[in-house]
């Protein structure tokens, strides 16, 4: 800790002294898995889809260094500055995203994706944080002095998002997006009444996608009934859970990512559990839960509404991301495509977690006074 | 240092200031934003226990996954334990042995495009499958195409043969291929399905759906010891007597269910291509034949039930009858009046005429409808032939059909109707489907069971002392009736060109099984003394049927002389009272 002199009022230095070092610092370790764990899932995968067998994993440590710097940069800003950006981006996503029910390109039944300057990009992930940040504006807005309708612009927001993601579709998504606009509306003051309303519509809305979208239909049947459907790629990853034991088989001894198509994001916590052990990945477990919620421990003494509802938003996407992805891998949720922070390979998604990230560590940087976001 | 701590106001917090923040601060809040930052704390608290709960769900179940799983072994060998889903079910008979099931086999396919030498490739595959066409495989290998059969459902041997080719561009499609385990023994109940396992004959076709939507195999109501006796016992006959075909039936006449059903010739239904359109034809149920005589069952039945006759009235057989440029004569003429038994027996046709002008022609159509004779059979077979029947029903109609002549029916509708003449009067549809006790078809009468139980005496007074002695199956107390009848050609009947039948029950005293044996165009022989009638062909086939089947069946063999109960008006020896009767 002698970097920076506490006299240090430099940038840098007021940074260093005023983020959540220990949360960095877990985000860093989560980093470091993911360099081990993309390294030993993605040569099998690459090679399975032709590609050079390092392709995927130079993909991934290329675009490292640009997450690193993103957490960081972002971190840096003050909570005005986090809230201008969320806010630009979040216009940016939602253009984006709406585009790729233009002009998008389907991967695996869904239209996700844009090209941008070369770059294949997933816009919808980066709706995530910042529609958290967005949302937490508009419902401390309505207690703002200036008493503007916050809550009624957030619904009418939230109704775009969900509608766009629904159009994908991509339901993993948006059970995370409605999960944590709900759960800010519900920190935000929402009356019971209320909070009892909206969970029954979200419930309603689940059993609507049920009947609607025949691979979420698919999904939950095999889920609630094992014999119904084809449980092939949960059953390889309990059973590389199995094989890894407590200690694992050790790094590139396993064999679940031969056979798993996404052994190098949806499933890549199996390849943890298979050639890692257990004892690495409770190790991971604890790391996603010390930053949610250390994050959530230290927005209690948090005094701005703004500041308590976005950052909640965005660890709360953040943690909801992780179970969902772990819970499916484990069995306990239906499968659902989505990525394990900063661990997984994939692009837009390490992008877009470390633009959240980033706003989360500036937003709980610790400040000086009360209301004021500068 | 201590500048800086002196510009750190609440309005300028870029300053770094690690203390906590001051009361006062706080104070400065307006009301309602701070009762709002006071609940949202609050419930901040039940976020986090949320996830801090749901955190130490994963760990716990990473834990119970991977370490409190029993076996340890991974399920890999599960996988072959779970049933086999097959693309078409099995059928099977009464008795479970299959009939028709579904065999895994390897078809080989050709992408051309990856076929480096077409010339040399079909060259090579002809050598190993030398069923294939050269010249053909060449062009078709030559082509632009991506996908070219090259034969189907290989054997293991040849897919082994052709692998050890190792010519690129060939590759194996797992097939399913339908195999008939018994051959031409049941093809025309079973039927045959294409190579794509659609049904096209048969109950294959019949119950297409079914099979190809379930998995638990079809049941059929065929013993197939006794469609195998029943189909030597014909071959046999048809053999004697150079016929060119023939048709048996053997019917539980208690719940309608056909256990044998026989059509010569036959076809194998593993190679139904290469079968004649006479094989395919099932003569049992889409044949249309005048069966003769043998409707003077149901002619006597009809007569005694509508009470124009009983068994002591008598007709002048001495005579034949001529009605508008026809004449009717007797085969074996008595030339005297005879009683009802004698006209059965004796298989007159001008007392049988003479029956059944009294009973009148629009009363004869109605109890042939009843009898099921002008409609197609009821039975799960797509095969079935419309009966051919004159319309209007004239009198000169009414005597011939009183003796077989002037309708055509399949042999089912007699089996079927000769059933409920039998059994105590009750029609039940004929089914090829096993059924349960409670799944057998209460039926419908038509005629008394008083009735049945003088035809039951009839009919084994036909065996014992009239033209079905050949059908006698010492023990089993078989009654019948013969049939001949000449084959229309050319629009007149062909003294040479006959359908010899006999359709008989057993045993007698309480009838469980109709048997008939049918032989098409017979052609008499020294054996049979230059006849080539029922009585010489189609009853011993039968009697010898009877013979063998009645121990696989387990029916102990009575002793006839016990049996008998003469009655002397009747020269019938058949007991006639029966429990049948009693369960009526």
């Amino acid at each position: 800790m002698t970097t920076f002199s506490r006299a240090d009022t430099s940038i840098l230095g007021r940074w260093w002294w005023t983020i959540d070092r220990w949360a960095l610092a877990a985000v860093g370790l989560l980093m470091f898995f993911g360099v081990l764990l993309v390294l030993a899932a993605s040569p099998a995968v690459a090679v399975r889809i032709g590609l050079d067998s390092f392709y995927l994993a130079r993909q991934h440590f290329a675009m490292l260094p640009v997450a690193v710097a993103l957490v960081i940069c972002t971190s840096l800003l003050s909570p005005r500055n986090v809230r201008r950006l969320a806010a630009i981006c979040f216009l940016g996503a939602l253009i984006l995203t709406a585009m790729t029910l233009i002009s998008g390109s389907e991967i695996k039944g869904a239209t996700r994706w844009v090209s941008i300057f070369g770059f294949s990009l997933q816009p919808s992930e980066f709706l995530k944080p910042t529609f958290a940040v967005v949302a937490a504006w508009m419902f401390a807005a309505q207690h703002g002095k200036e008493r503007i309708p916050g809550n009624a612009i957030s619904i009418a927001l939230f109704a775009l998002v969900v509608t766009l993601l629904m159009l994908q579709p991509d339901l993993g998504m948006t059970v995370v997006v409605a999960a944590t606009w709900f759960g800010q509306f519900f920190l935000a003051g929402l009356p019971m009444f209320w909070v009892v309303a909206l969970a029954l519509l979200s419930i309603l809305g689940l059993i609507t996608a049920y009947l609607t979208f025949p691979h979420v239909t698919d999904r939950i049947d095999q889920f609630l009934d094992p014999a119904s459907g084809d449980l092939y790629q949960v059953n390889r990853s309990l059973e590389a859970f199995m094989n890894g034991g407590l200690y694992g088989r050790g790094p590139g001894e396993g064999t679940v990512k031969e056979v798993l198509p996404d052994a190098h994001s949806d499933f890549i916590f199996a390849v943890a559990g298979e050639e890692f052990g257990l004892l690495v990945c409770l190790l991971i477990v604890g790391l996603f839960a010390f930053i949610v919620l250390r994050g959530l421990a230290r927005l209690m003494q948090e005094t701005n509404l703004f500041v308590l509802l976005a950052a909640t938003g965005l660890f709360v996407t953040f943690g909801l991301q992780a179970l969902i992805n772990m819970g499916s891998t484990l069995h306990l949720l239906p499968t659902k495509g989505m990525t394990l922070p900063f661990i997984s390979y994939g692009g837009s998604s390490l992008l877009a977690l470390s633009l959240g990230m980033g706003m989360a560590l500036a937003l709980t940087r610790r400040r000086v006074g009360t209301g004021d976001l500068r | 240092m201590t500048s800086l701590v002196a510009r750190s106001t609440p309005c300028n917090p870029r300053h770094a200031d690690p203390r906590p923040p001051r009361r006062n601060d706080v104070v400065h809040l307006d009301g309602d934003t701070k009762r709002a930052l006071e609940i949202g704390r609050t419930r901040l608290l039940l976020a986090a226990a949320l996830f801090a709960v749901a955190f130490s769900v994963v760990g716990m179940r990473l834990i119970g996954v991977t370490l409190l799983q029993e076996g340890g072994e991974p399920s890999l060998a599960d996988v072959p334990q779970q049933t086999m889903r097959t693309e078409r079910a099995d059928i099977i008979d009464r008795n479970g042995v299959l009939l028709a099931t579904n065999l895994e086999t390897a078809s080989l396919y050709a992408n051309p495009r990856q076929v480096l030498d077409a010339e040399e490739a079909a060259r090579r595959i002809v050598e190993v499958l030398p069923e294939v066409d050269h010249a053909d495989l060449v062009a078709r290998l030559s082509s632009d195409r991506s996908f070219i059969w090259i034969k189907r459902n290989l054997t293991p041997r040849q897919q082994y043969e052709v692998n050890r080719l190792g010519i690129p561009g060939l590759h194996f499609q797992k097939e399913e291929r339908r195999v008939y385990p018994q051959g031409a023994l049941t093809a025309h109940v079973v039927g045959f399905s294409d190579i794509d396992n659609r049904g096209l004959a048969g109950i294959e076709l019949s119950f297409n759906d079914v099979l190809r939507g379930g998995q638990e195999p079809l049941q059929l109501s065929l013993d197939l010891r006794i469609q195998h006796i029943l189909h030597e016992e014909l071959s046999q006959a048809i053999t004697d007597f150079d016929g060119i075909g023939g048709a048996g039936i053997v019917l539980d006449t208690r719940t309608g269910e056909v256990l044998a059903m026989v059509s010569l010739p036959d076809f194998d239904p593993n190679a139904p291509g290469s079968a004649t359109a006479d094989a395919r034809f099932n003569r049992a149920t889409l044949g249309l034949y005048e069966m003769g005589s043998t409707f003077k069952i149901f002619n006597t039945a009809m007569a005694l039930e509508s009470g124009t006759a009983r068994l002591d009235s008598t007709y002048d057989a001495s005579k034949p009858i001529r009605i508008g440029g026809f004449t009717i004569h007797d085969f074996h003429g008595e030339d005297r009046r005879l009683t009802v038994p004698e006209v059965f027996i004796y298989s007159s046709n001008i007392g049988s005429a003479k029956m059944a002008e009294e009973v009148g022609p629009q009363a004869q159509k109605a109890f042939m409808k009843r009898l099921g004779m002008l409609r197609a059979a009821g039975i799960e077979l797509p095969e079935v032939g419309e009966p051919m029947y004159p319309a209007p029903w004239r009198p000169i109609n009414m005597m011939t059909i009183s003796y077989g002549h002037g309708i055509a029916v399949s042999p089912l509708h007699v089996v079927s109707a000769v059933s409920a003449m039998v059994n105590g009067g009750v029609m039940r549809p004929a089914t090829l489907i096993e059924r349960a006790p409670h799944e057998v078809s209460v039926g419908d009468r038509v005629i008394s069971a008083d009735t049945s139980a003088i035809m039951r005496r009839l009919l084994r007074l036909v065996v014992e002392e009239g033209t079905g002695s050949f059908a006698k199956a010492p023990g089993y107390l078989v009654g019948g009736k013969t049939g001949t009848a000449e084959k229309l050609s050319g629009g007149n009947y062909n003294k040479n060109a006959r359908v010899a039948s006999f359709v008989g029950a057993f045993p007698m005293n309480d009838p469980r099984y109709v048997v008939l044996a049918m032989i098409d165009e017979p052609k008499p022989n020294a054996t049979s003394y230059g006849y080539a009638t029922g009585g010489w062909v189609a009853a011993p086939a039968v009697g010898r049927l009877v013979q063998r089947m009645a121990t696989l069946v387990g029916m102990p063999p009575v002793d006839e002389k016990q049996e008998a109960d003469p009655q002397g008006d009747l020269l019938i020896a058949v007991n006639a009272t029966d429990q049948t009767h009693a369960a009526e």
